[in-house]
């Protein structure tokens, strides 16, 4: 069959031969020119669907042609079902159906398009939304996207895709208004109580469930609007008025010392008169309590543990008389009452993280419960055991140097400690950086050009004793010294160079076995990005992944030494970096911090990748003597002139980091996906 | 056509006077709500004939505060806002030409020390290192200047107080203060003012009452838990109180507020829309 397109003439004849048309009086010429505009194959078809339909009637073969022709461009592939439709309504009512049936099809479809054009993914809107949430009160949520909008307490899932308003902007804030919802219910305690007692008496526990959410949501939308009245009016245009009948019940709901309890009341009083359906109102997502509040325990389970163990280093920092000579004074302090601050009446007296543990508990529970207030026991945190004996290297050969530990409990050194072994980095497959490379084209493609503006222009050196131009200001004081009887100055001129930023940056990696999987990726990602900017900038940088395995055995992995360029062979090392064994970090900062220092630069810099608290195998390293000899290392360094700075993905432990770094000298990131694009940003604004 | 008149002799010494430091006197009480001790503390420092140091997020009040004491200490003021091309000449004065003569013009610090004001470098990181250095005799027993050029050595008055600012939250490892400088500074800590004060402030000097001045400082407290999550800082006062000026003159909040606050901190689009969606929230 040929492939050109069909003129009008043409098809007019095709059409006058299956329908008939000169017996009938009938032109096709109209239609026949419409069709000329379409696609050889669009014309086949509804050449073939007019044949198709004549056979059953010459008048719903005509009707099909001619409406084919009009409506067959906006069809696109739904043209067969649009015919179907049409057949359908013809055997059930005849004629006059099946034009109905066709033009409502055809305009259902062309909504439909309209709608989907104006409909907006999910990804479009994270960013931004993710924003918005971070600034609202209540603890860090994070966001994701599933097939219905719902939140077990940590973690908002949203739609995929919104098509439901007829425009871009109602999607948006439609998409806006669910996230706001799902936060309220986590701000304002709609899984602190267990409305499974309740639930349990419906006989449709769905419909339950849909009412419970619809209560819920007449009582947040009350919440909000005490603090964000914009927001509420915004629901309130959303839903349009609460039907009749729950107006009233919206009014109650809506009284300022409401709780999810007036809810379940509500519940159980519909249940007695007999629930019908909830009315559909599209900001209202799905609760599911079952799995919101089995989070809801084990966040709690965890804060408390943060809470406890902040209060027990606050404890045993207290001055004691020979608490520095006791050698068996443990990391943590046994279980049993102590001498506390109360964080009830001041939370400021706890380190951040537990400050915000305290702020979550109070949120889960209306207050601090007595235990919180208990010293802790040794915790709930518990590193990855990597106790996979093929990972034990074979200590064989002499370490590569010794270094000195810190123990704060006989509050001197260890002489000698640590064996330091400088390995040989693994090499990965060289693909993948191309692939990652190939993956952040774009993201990479804007860190270049923001870094390159960071750079800047040759700058001007005014007063220089050579240069490209002469400098008029220097000529001027010259000029005016030597009139005054003064020794002019010889500088007299403007020499363009390049600004030396004169920096050295070493990259500490964390190979800890507890950041395999997706913070290894991670990781690897964000070095790449790093090396692609940092090349941009031209400062002088290495990388070296650190893990080990007790004090004997303490690895670096050099993966990039500052003489080395960023080569292909750079590169498979940093695709080789992986999840190993532990994180012994003292020494690691004390050996990279001495090769820093071996850097002609006048800025220094110390950037940790790191996932968690240093830990080592067995009890000693982990907990507060690790934090205690890390935080030792990390001083040394600032003696000697280096700015320490950690980027950790640990959204649970990261209480030590104050600790260890100083306000504002660490970032923590609650997810590894978002490390590879904000780790350019920290950069950035740490050398800016 | 007629070639310009060269410029008389007096006309360019009237010129050049007119580049000479400013010493402002405050005669109407600068506007400051003390949060803390702050006042007493610096006033002692003044007493002691001692240096400061302000530290604190930009926008939160230093350079209010600095202006609230000079006027409270009945001293004049120089101001130098400090930046990156900033030399030691340009602090401390040079020879300027006037026809055949040569004219020596007092660089701020001189003025501020021959007159006995408080001078207040702002943003002191900004400066080049090798320029701040000028300060460390003012700030230590000596209490002096030496000018070189002029083979001086200027004795600071009891009067004379040198203060400075830095925003210890900008993070870059290249604009740090070193120990030496920071070790001769008696050193105050400034935040954001409590909201209940913060709203004060807003209805003070931004002329909006009490439930617009509310929400202003709502906003500017869900803006700063966007610090490091796409804002380098959140909104000052100082912006809060541009967006309630805006207010005052009869624009509308939410426009006000974009104009004032999401503007100027962000030009990324995913936090610039999340700023726009939290002012409509709080509006």
């Amino acid at each position: 069959m040929s492939e050109r397109k069909l003129f009008a003439h043409e098809l007019e004849a095709r059409l006058d031969e299956l329908l008939l048309l000169s017996l009938r009086q009938r032109s096709a010429a109209e239609p026949a020119a419409l069709l000329e505009a379409l696609p050889r194959e669009t014309q086949d078809r509804v050449l073939h669907w007019a044949g198709v339909a004549a056979q059953t009637s010459d008048d719903l073969g005509w009707l099909i042609a001619s409406l084919a022709a009009e409506r067959a461009s906006g069809l696109g592939a739904q043209l067969d079902d649009w015919v179907r439709a049409g057949l359908d309504a013809y055997d059930r009512s005849g004629l006059a159906a099946t034009r109905k049936a066709l033009n409502e099809f055809a305009e259902t479809h062309a909504a439909r398009v309209r709608h989907s054009q104006e409909g907006i993914d999910f990804a479009t809107v994270e960013g931004r939304l993710s924003r918005f949430l971070q600034a609202l009160d209540g603890r860090a949520l994070k966001l994701a996207s599933g097939p219905k909008a719902w939140t077990d307490s940590e973690t908002l899932w949203l739609p995929e895709r919104l098509d439901v308003a007829p425009d871009v902007v109602g999607n948006q804030r439609l998409y806006k208004v669910m996230a706001a919802l799902l936060w309220a219910q986590t701000r304002f305690g709609s899984f602190n109580i267990d409305p499974e007692p309740e639930l349990e008496l419906w006989p449709d526990r769905e419909r339950g469930l849909r009412w419970f959410a619809v209560f819920e949501a007449m009582r947040l939308e009350a919440c909000i609007g005490v603090e964000l009245p914009g927001l509420a009016r915004d629901i309130a245009l959303l839903r349009g008025p609460w039907p009749g009948k729950l107006a009233a019940v919206a009014e109650s709901l809506a009284r300022p010392r409401a709780t999810a309890a007036d809810s379940l009341a509500c519940m159980a009083e519909l249940r007695r008169v007999g629930a019908g359906d909830t009315p559909i109102i599209p900001h209202i997502g799905v609760m599911d309590p079952v799995a919101a509040r089995r989070v809801r325990a084990a966040r709690i389970a965890r804060e408390l543990a943060v809470v406890r163990r902040a209060l027990n280093v606050i404890a045993a920092t207290d001055t004691k008389p020979g608490a520095a000579e006791n050698s068996d004074y443990p990391p943590l302090a046994a279980e049993g009452e102590l001498q506390v601050p109360d964080p009830q009446a001041d939370l400021l007296a706890l380190p951040p993280a537990a400050r915000e543990a305290a702020k979550s508990l109070m949120q889960d529970l209306g207050e601090l419960p007595p235990e919180a207030l208990h010293a802790a026991g040794p915790g709930a945190w518990q590193p990855v055991d990597g106790g996979d004996e093929s990972m034990t290297p074979g200590v064989t050969t002499q370490p590569d140097a010794f270094y000195d530990e810190w123990d704060y409990r006989r509050g001197s050194w260890r002489h000698g400690w640590c064996h330091l072994y400088e390995m040989t980095a693994p090499v990965g497959r060289h693909e993948w950086v191309d692939e990652v490379r190939t993956r952040h084209a774009h993201l990479i493609r804007s860190i270049r050009r923001r870094f390159e503006a960071l750079r800047g222009e040759d700058k001007p050196q005014k007063r220089q004793f050579d240069g490209e131009e002469i400098d008029l200001d220097a000529q001027v004081d010259a000029r005016a010294d030597r009139m005054s009887g003064a020794e002019p100055s010889p500088r007299l001129f403007i020499h363009r160079r390049r600004i030396e930023r004169s920096l050295a940056v070493m990259f500490m990696v964390d190979m800890s076995g507890s950041t395999k999987g997706w913070v290894n990726d991670a990781e690897r990602e964000s070095l790449v990005l790093l090396c692609e900017a940092i090349e941009a900038l031209g400062d002088s940088y290495a990388i070296y992944g650190f893990s080990g395995w007790t004090r004997t055995h303490c690895d670096i992995y050099p993966v990039k030494r500052f003489a080395d360029r960023y080569d292909a062979a750079t590169r498979q090392r940093i695709a080789g970096i992986e999840a190993r064994d532990y994180t012994r970090m003292g020494v690691a900062v004390r050996h990279l911090s001495g090769l820093l220092m071996r850097q002609n630069t006048r800025h220094k810099l110390l950037v940790t990748l790191s996932d968690g608290r240093p830990d080592d195998y067995g009890d000693e390293y982990r907990g507060r003597y690790g934090i205690e000899d890390t935080r030792r290392a990390l001083l040394e360094a600032r003696e000697k002139g280096i700015r320490s700075y950690c980027v950790t993905i640990d959204r649970h432990g990261a209480d030590y980091l104050p600790q260890l770094y100083g306000p504002a000298h660490y970032s923590v990131i609650d997810d590894a996906k978002k490390l590879p694009q904000k780790i350019a940003e920290i950069y950035r604004k740490l050398t800016g | 056509m007629t070639a310009p008149r060269p410029a008389a002799r007096n006309e360019v010494r009237a010129d050049i006077h007119t580049l000479a430091t400013p010493l402002v006197r405050l005669a109407n009480e600068p506007y400051y709500h003390a949060t803390g001790d702050e006042v007493e503390v610096f006033a002692a420092a003044a007493g002691s004939r001692l240096p400061v140091m302000l530290k604190g997020p930009t926008g939160c009040g230093k350079t209010r505060f600095v202006e609230h004491m000079a006027w409270r200490l009945k001293r004049p003021l120089v101001t130098v806002a400090c930046h990156d091309d900033l030399t030691t000449a340009d602090l401390v004065g040079r020879y300027l030409i006037v026809g055949d003569e040569t004219v020596w013009m007092d660089g701020p610090l001189t003025a501020a020390v021959r007159a006995g004001a408080i001078c207040y470098l702002d943003e002191i990181v900004e400066a080049r290192k090798d320029t701040t250095v000028v300060i460390h005799p003012l700030t230590d027993s000596r209490r002096a200047l030496p000018v070189e050029k002029r083979g001086e050595y200027i004795e600071a008055p009891p009067d004379f107080m040198l203060v400075i600012s830095w925003n210890p939250g900008y993070q870059s490892v290249l604009k740090e203060m070193k120990p030496s400088t920071r070790q001769r500074f008696v050193a105050l800590d400034f935040d954001y003012p409590q909201a209940d004060t913060e709203a004060r402030i807003v209805v003070h000097e931004g002329g909006v009452d009490a439930d617009t001045a509310q929400k202003l400082v709502k906003l500017g407290g869900l803006t700063r838990k966007l610090k490091g999550a796409g804002l380098d800082e959140g909104a000052g006062t100082r912006l809060l109180v541009h967006a309630a000026q805006l207010i005052a003159s009869g624009m509308a909040p939410a426009t006000a507020c974009t104009a004032a606050i999401a503007r100027p901190l962000a030009d990324e689009p995913d936090t610039r829309d999340a700023l726009d969606d939290l002012i409509r929230a709080v509006f």
